[in-house]
């Protein structure tokens, strides 16, 4: 019986010190103006990783939301915080698209 | 290379941010884009070559260029902007319908296909910054 209770007990500790789901990076190449996947499903707590392959600086943009600089040759990262699903674009060049479903 | 002298003629005389923003992308894109074009010009050790087309676009844009510096404030932000947009869609037009077209090596093509999705964008842009100015 004790040795019930305690592997009961175990199994709950563990259950209670078991890290949520583990938030993930997502990368979204930008190669030519193009952001790919265009478009990305991802949870609350997720990382958006944006490579720029192109020599020259892009946007990640939400029209009245934030905003991340992806420098040429380089990278942007923003981790969401926020659900639902939201457009984005490139503020230099307004004709890239992209779009994330941020699960909760 | 004139674009960017508008550019820079626009940060030096605009005192409206979202101009001189706008000035600024376009300095540093086009500095980019013709690096690249001029890298691929070495590359490929072809000469340039003064076509109509191109003579007709620097002829157009030193007009356009004499004329702005001629101009103060709104009247320069609106004349500048507009001379943006409109030229733009003369390259973009030049590129979908000659450049791009005739362009024989694979680089060169995908270059000047990247070049159009680029001042694509800036026409965009361009038209963006337009539409606040009013
Ligand atoms: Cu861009």
């Amino acid at each position: 019986m004790r040795a019930g209770a305690l592997s009961v007990l175990g199994s709950l500790t563990l259950a209670l010190v078991a890290p949520p789901a583990l938030a993930a990076t997502i990368e979204v190449t930008i190669d030519r103006l193009v952001y790919s996947p265009a478009s990305v499903e991802a949870k609350v707590g997720d990382t958006i990783e944006w490579v720029n392959k192109d020599v020259i600086a892009h946007t990640a943009t939400v029209k009245g939301g934030w905003e991340v600089m992806i420098p040429p040759k380089s990278k942007g990262r923003i981790t969401l915080k926020q659900a639902g699903a939201v457009d984005y674009f490139c503020r230099f060049h307004p004709n890239m698209k992209g779009h994330l479903n941020v699960a909760p | 290379m004139l674009d960017i002298e508008a550019a820079k003629l626009a940060i030096q005389k605009s005192k409206t941010k979202e101009v001189v923003d706008f000035a600024k992308d376009m300095e540093r894109d086009h500095e980019a884009v013709n690096k690249q074009a001029l890298d691929l010009v070495k590359k490929l050790k072809v000469k340039p070559e003064d076509n109509a087309t191109s003579q007709a676009l620097t002829k157009a844009a030193k007009e356009e260029r004499a004329k702005l510096a001629k101009l103060e404030g709104t009247a320069f932000d609106k004349a500048y902007i507009e001379n943006e947009v409109a030229y733009h869609k003369q390259v973009n037009g030049a590129l979908e319908t000659l450049l791009i077209p005739s362009a024989n090596n694979a680089e060169l093509k995908s270059l000047l296909e990247t070049g159009l999705k680029i001042f694509q964008g800036h026409e965009q842009h361009a038209e963006h910054v337009a539409g606040t100015l009013k």
